[in-house]
């Protein structure tokens, strides 16, 4: 494969993280702030569901997708139903999203509730006396002075979701020219032999999850001095 | 207000009922005066009790009645200014005026600061300035939600002799101008017996005693309280010190303009 080859691969792999960090942006950090700010009743159990990705096998987390996106899942029929299509979303680049989300939304989960939690609760406080809702609380002061945390633990789900490959090959395959993100492309690359290929797409890899580590890094130190 | 909290090892169980003006909380630390604070300010729930502000419940265990701290309208200055770091001083300021059109949200800001005396410091962030810069900023976002009480949780007890000396003197003046009743928390005689038009004594057993300064240093309702009143012989000139500034309008229709 020549440098122009891994054109495809890389732009889906950016493609398919970005869209799945903006995914766990919206999600994750509202989830993040009733984790951190709230009591209620199954909060234990939400836990636990939020961080079983990080701790289960990819390939079990893509079987438990397969099964949802699959043709009798609660998923699958809805997006068969919108999409048209006999296997609904499986098989596509948007189902490697749903794959790269589930997996990366607890690192950035525990990244922002640790953030969001580190905020003194006495800046909430004033924030309610001088007549702000919670909402306003949160959007104002608390989610700001825990911004870095937050941004950290989204360019961790970033390089995470960058580099998926077990739950991304059960749900979306590994289609040249469709579904083939980096990490797939590797596993193809050295499958046959190609290891130019590969040592280039492993180096490709390597400079661009430094780089975001890099940018993580900064950001933790200056919250933390 | 009647309250009752328990906490783990503490349990207050108190109630007093104070006229407008400046109420001065005294006792001994850890008798729950700063908490009686955050309990009126509404940031904490009590097990039970009642706090009726100007004849509007706010809180009633039994009624189920509870508004929440965005919907009472009590200013609160905690003894750490609780400034917003990532806000510029003014920006703090107008983060109280949240209703206000733009233009006149700053206008307004920059009275309230240059009442306080720090309207230099409006492009500043709390880092830059002094504890008793901060607390003067505090107190001037505090007043801009025109609050129907002010609660300040020992404001002066983080802050070096002369710069106390000048705030008292500062908080005295802005309560008569403002016309807003303060409730202080001290552990400060001195302060205490300075500032109070009304003095609410809390023993550390559960008694509590209302009365002016004078009252109280007179007649202790209990051995703990005359140990706490007595405990230092002050000046008689010490009591209804007056020190009323210069007057400057702290309504929104005259600020405005």
């Amino acid at each position: 494969m020549s440098t122009s080859g891994i054109a495809f691969p890389l732009g889906l792999s950016l493609q398919v993280a970005s869209i799945a960090t903006l995914l766990v942006a919206l999600v994750g950090v509202p989830v993040a702030y009733l984790l951190a700010t709230r009591e209620f009743r199954g909060k234990r159990i939400a836990e636990v569901m939020v961080m079983l990705p990080l701790v289960l096998p990819p390939l079990v987390t893509g079987y438990y997708l397969l099964l949802l996106l699959g043709r009798n899942g609660v998923l699958g029929r809805i997006t068969k139903a919108l999409t048209g299509s006999a296997v609904g979303l499986l098989f596509t680049w948007q189902s490697a999203v749903i794959a790269s989300f589930v997996i990366a939304f607890p690192l950035a989960v525990s990244a922002a509730r640790s953030a969001i939690a580190a905020v003194d609760p006495g800046h909430a406080d004033t924030s309610r006396t001088l007549g702000r809702s919670e909402f306003g609380t949160a959007v104002f002061v608390v989610l700001p002075l825990a911004a870095r945390g937050i941004f950290a633990g989204l360019a961790l789900a970033f390089a995470r979701a960058l580099g998926e490959f077990g739950a991304t090959v059960m749900v979306a395959g590994n289609i040249p020219g469709r579904t083939n993100t980096m990490s797939l492309e590797v596993y193809n690359a050295v499958m046959s032999g190609d290891t130019r290929t590969a040592t280039l797409l492993v180096v490709v890899f390597t400079l661009v999850s430094a780089a975001v580590l890099l940018v993580t890094n900064r950001l933790v130190t200056a919250v933390t001095r | 207000m009647r309250l009752a909290k328990r906490l783990k090892g503490f349990d207050l169980d108190i109630g007093w009922s104070v006229d407008a003006g400046f109420t001065v909380l005294f006792g001994y630390s850890g008798a729950g005066k700063s908490l009686t604070l955050s309990m009126l300010a509404g940031t904490m729930r009590p097990d039970s009790g009642r706090v009726v502000l100007d004849g509007a419940t706010l809180c009633d265990t039994d009624e189920h009645i509870w508004v929440p701290p965005q919907r009472r309208g009590i200013g609160y200055v905690a003894q750490n200014a609780q400034l917003f770091p990532h806000m510029t001083i003014r920006g703090n300021v107008e983060y109280a005026l949240g209703s206000w059109p733009g233009r006149g949200r700053r206008a307004r800001a920059m009275t309230l600061l240059d009442r306080l005396d720090v309207a230099a410091l409006a492009d500043k962030r709390p880092d830059q300035i002094s504890g008793g810069q901060k607390q003067r900023c505090a107190l001037a976002r505090a007043l801009a939600l025109e609050p129907r009480a002010l609660l300040l949780d020992e404001p002066l007890s983080a802050l070096d002799l002369p710069v106390r000396v000048e705030m008292r003197r500062l908080l005295r003046d802005v309560q008569r101008e403002s016309g807003v009743p303060f409730v202080m928390v001290t552990h400060d005689l001195y302060e205490a017996c300075t500032l109070a038009d009304t003095l609410v004594v809390y023993s550390g057993t559960g008694a509590v005693q209302v009365g002016s300064p004078r009252e109280l240093i007179g007649d202790p309702g209990t051995p703990e309280i005359r140990r706490l009143l007595h405990a230092m012989e002050l000046p008689e000139s010490v009591f209804g010190q007056k020190h009323v500034g210069q007057l400057v309008p702290l309504n929104r229709q005259e600020s405005v303009a």
